[in-house]
């Protein structure tokens, strides 16, 4: 019962406010199902399934935006490149639900895809083999990340890469991936992707109970890893993440391997990420290499920077009101959207260091002259 | 009517003096008339006799006609069966009348009729404009009308190249008309030995058509010294062909080289002297390119000397942007630079946007001068493009000036001092402030003139910047940060062993392939290829 309590408690320490957040998460998740499932078309307060799956889009992309700020709010490692652990969760997932669409493809081929029927390819490449059991795909999901994070972050935080080196190897490696995934012959669909999906699990993945489901599925996910980072950065390996962050020399020195912390906190990160990517995938019906391109993940840190890093809550204001914002623009004026988004980068980082969260925090603050939010300079690489 | 004569003698004079480079203007010899005319009246099967004997008789006043033939422009005026051509330049057709040489008055369509041309023809006109050309002034022309004839050797080809033979003054040509004459041995040559000599003389040959030859002989002639002989001349042949194909990627690779050095030069500025990481210097090229596409339209009349123009502006909008970034933006950030990163970056999307709206998202291309258009041939299987040849030493030239720039100048001094140690700099009376604007100034002017070397090589367009910007962080972290020769090392490693990869792999997995030695390499050597030692490291 100890760990409830410590929970509770948490829910008052200014830090992550827990018990609001996810009170408030799944409140919104419940209402929002049960307004698309319950109420006719016609009721004013009929939510549409459009809106659950954006809502269930703007969840994955919160989870994403939680494990940048895990490892960039706390732990000052800014990475740009967490859309390729996104994306490869997402393309784990794509595979499962291409091979559930057997034989109702184009060419009706039960055993391959349309795009290697189209390739005149005659069976599966091997890395296909065993996709079409779930259990099988959510393993990959969690594990192909996983030990990709793991080897990158072994390989770079033992030899010590740090600051902007390590943003721009984390760049690269999503560009590599990009160029990669391009190709038709890595057996991934090349340009299109994976798409045409039909269902999950036996679910239809067009009908309202599914979409519905799979919204509460990522609350309920969401959740659940908002309350695990929480747990985490509270403990002692918490405590030792901050310090790297706020003097990575001096928690060295005092004895502790920096070095391993950064990689067990850079896998955990990579996988809330992949998750964040397998929910996505069936949500949206399609996982393209685009989403591998450096843009999409230096745009999750712009969410973070906007809602306010080293805070879990800021991560997850900041992605809605962002890609709200983004939602709305691009509908109404296309060509303004890119403008809106790099004055976004510019104002943010010049009169928001702290985000939306640290003016909140600040404005407190200024009322009880206590500055107990405050978030330290980054060191000097 | 006199001055006309006149005028007509001297046009001979000049078709005489200078090799006829321009489709027409010249004027034909009136004695080719009665020619000319059953040139029109032949049917196609019919024409080729009525050819012979017009270069015969035309000599090398019927060239212009002959090309005019082989272009499909030559057309005659139904009424008075007279032969004229019709050329469209720059969208506005013009009419030159062959016989005398002037343009005439717009005719309709209608009332003139095309001469038509099939292939048996056109080989025929090439045959005959090559065996024309043998009589010209310039040795280069010779050669090559002489290299021209190799593939098709007919027995009056070779009458000619003989009798030219024995007037040649130039040692290269009649090396290559021996050549000729080698050949023709080797295929009709009745005696074994007479063809071993010949492929003696042959050896060493790059020469499509000898190659092609050789490789018959070798596979199919009936004494079988001569094939051994021929298969050994081919071996040689091949060496050789294979070393000037390295040669080939070598030169390729030094161009990737180049391109990486230009984009990434500044960026070891900005990012390497000053420590700041500027995630909008891809922009800056971009920025550069539109310069020049900008200058070319407003001075469409001077193509080839826009570039002149284009480089020194695009060095100030480049620069001036840059200024304008240090001091709006990245002042603001000193110290912070993964905020520096993500500001910038914000600058290079409302950049990218701000080109996609004013010019549209399209590419836009930018028209290459003449000068550098076409290229080195150096021999049949090697010929290096102009372009890339002059870029690859712009960008030396850049590099070296840069490099003497900051050894020699007193901003370079300043540069290097504030770089070293801010604070004790600045102490010492050094404006801080302004070095840093002008140091990001410099490295976004000639990330501005990459963008001018850039427009030459591909399309000028929005995501310009962005397929060079990470590549070019590769090349200065690969090189070192703050070292230029670093960069310069690097940046040539990275275009040769691209291109050489690329055979083997793909031009995609080349380029991953590339960025994943550079990922293992910075987990070796943190500091790059020559990291910067002592006081000046930390």
């Amino acid at each position: 019962m100890n760990w409830l309590t410590q929970l509770f408690a948490a829910g008052r320490t200014p830090g992550n406010r827990v018990l609001p957040f996810v009170t408030v998460l799944f409140a919104v998740t419940a209402l929002a199902s049960m307004a698309n499932l319950l109420l006719p078309e016609t009721s004013p307060l009929h939510v549409s399934t459009y809106t659950i799956t954006l809502l269930g889009k703007y969840l994955s992309y919160a989870m994403l935006a939680l494990a940048v700020d895990v490892i960039w709010g706390y732990c000052g490692i800014l990475s740009l490149g967490h859309g390729a652990f996104f994306a490869l969760g997402g393309y784990a997932m794509g595979m499962y639900l291409m091979r559930q669409i057997g034989d109702r493809s184009v060419y009706g081929n039960p055993d391959l895809p349309d795009f290697m029927v189209f390739l005149n390819w005659d069976s599966l490449p091997w890395y296909w083999l065993g996709m079409d059991q779930f259990w099988f795909a959510m393993l990959m999901v969690l594990l192909v990340p996983g030990v990709l994070a793991f080897v990158f972050g072994w390989l770079a935080f033992r030899s010590r890469v740090t600051g902007v080196y390590l943003s721009i190897m984390t760049q690269a490696l999503t560009y590599a991936l990009m160029l990669a995934f391009f190709r038709n012959e890595m057996g991934f669909g090349g340009n299109n992707g994976l798409t045409d999906f039909k269902e999950i699990l036996g679910f239809d993945l067009q009908s309202d109970a599914t979409r519905v489901a799979l919204f509460a599925i990522t609350a309920l996910l969401l959740g659940l890893i908002y309350v695990v980072s929480h747990l985490i950065l509270k403990s002692r390996m918490g405590k030792v993440i901050v310090a790297i962050r706020d003097g990575e020399s001096r928690t060295r020195f005092l004895g502790y391997r920096t070095d391993r912390y950064k990689v067990w906190l850079f896998v955990y990160s990579a996988l809330i990420a992949a998750i964040a990517g397998a929910m996505y995938v069936p949500q949206v019906g399609i996982i393209n290499p685009g989403e591998f391109s450096p843009l999409n993940s230096i745009e999750v840190v712009v969410w973070v920077a906007v809602g306010g890093r080293g805070t879990l809550y800021g991560a997850v204001i900041g992605v809605l009101l962002v890609n709200y914002a983004k939602t709305r623009f691009t509908a109404i004026m296309p060509e303004g959207w890119l403008f809106a988004l790099g004055l976004l980068f510019v104002l943010v980082t010049l009169y928001l260091p702290k985000g939306l969260a640290g003016l909140w925090g600040q404005l407190t603050a200024g009322r009880q002259r206590k500055a107990d939010t405050a978030l330290p300079q980054e060191a000097h690489p | 009517m006199k001055h006309l004569l006149a005028m007509l003698g001297c046009w001979l004079g000049l078709l005489l003096v200078t090799p006829v480079v321009q489709a027409a203007n010249t004027p034909l010899p009136p004695t080719l008339e009665p020619l000319l005319e059953a040139l029109v009246d032949a049917k196609l099967s019919q024409a080729a006799p009525v050819l012979t004997r017009l270069e015969a008789e035309g000599g090398e006043a019927i060239l212009p006609l002959f090309r005019t033939m082989l272009a499909g422009d030559l057309y005659y005026i139904k009424a008075s069966k007279r032969v004229i051509a019709v050329t469209e330049m720059a969208g506005e057709e013009t009419q030159l009348d062959l016989l005398s040489g002037a343009p005439i008055d717009r005719l309709s369509k209608r009332e003139i009729s095309k001469i038509r041309v099939n292939n048996s023809l056109r080989g025929q006109l090439r045959d005959a404009i090559s065996r024309l050309q043998l009589g010209s002034v310039s040795a280069s022309v010779r050669e090559a009308a002489v290299r021209a004839l190799l593939s098709d050797l007919a027995p009056g080809t070779l009458d000619a190249i003989r009798v030219a033979r024995l007037n040649e003054g130039s040692a290269d040509v009649r090396e290559v008309m021996d050549m000729a004459l080698a050949l023709n041995r080797l295929n009709t040559a009745t005696e074994a030995a007479d063809r071993i000599e010949a492929i003696a003389q042959l050896e060493g040959s790059l020469e499509g058509p000898v190659r092609n030859a050789l490789n018959r002989i070798a596979d199919s002639d009936p004494v079988p010294q001569v094939q051994q002989a021929a298969q050994k001349a081919l071996v040689g042949i091949e060496q050789r062909v294979e070393f000037y194909a390295f040669i080939d990627q070598l030169f390729f690779g030094l161009s990737l080289g180049s391109v990486l050095l230009l984009a990434a030069i500044g960026l070891a500025i900005t990012f390497g002297v000053m420590g700041v990481i500027n995630m909008a210097h891809g922009e800056m090229i971009m920025l550069g390119a539109y310069t020049t596409y900008v200058v070319q339209l407003l001075m469409p009349n001077h193509i080839d000397y826009s570039l002149w123009v284009a480089i020194p502006m695009a060095f100030i909008v480049a620069g001036l942007a840059g200024v304008l970034l240090e001091r709006l933006v990245i002042r603001h950030l000193h110290g912070r630079p993964l905020e520096t990163l993500l500001a910038t970056f914000g600058v290079s999307l409302v950049l990218q946007q701000l080109v996609r709206t004013v010019f549209s998202p399209l590419n836009r291309q930018v028209a290459s001068p003449e000068w550098m258009s076409g290229s080195w041939e150096i021999n049949p299987v090697l010929s290096l493009t102009l372009n890339r040849l002059y870029i690859l030493a712009f960008a030396l030239l850049v590099f070296f000036a840069l490099m003497l720039l900051l050894k020699k100048s007193s901003l370079g001094l300043n540069v290097r001092a504030v770089s070293q140690n801010r604070d004790m700099a600045r102490s010492m009376g050094i404006r801080t402030g302004w070095v840093d604007a002008m140091t990001f100034g410099l490295g976004s002017g000639i990330a501005g003139i990459a963008g001018v070397a850039l427009s030459q090589l591909t399309n000028v367009g929005p995501n310009l910047g962005q397929a060079y910007i990470i590549d070019s962080f590769m090349v200065v972290v690969f090189g070192g940060v703050g070292n230029l020769w670093g960069t310069l090392v690097a940046a040539f490693s990275l275009g040769i062993a691209n291109k050489f990869l690329e055979p083997v792999t793909g031009a995609v997995l080349a380029s991953i392939l590339v960025l994943v030695f550079i990922i293992l390499f910075i987990q070796k050597r943190p500091k790059g290829l020559f990291p910067q030692k002592g006081r000046a490291a930390e």
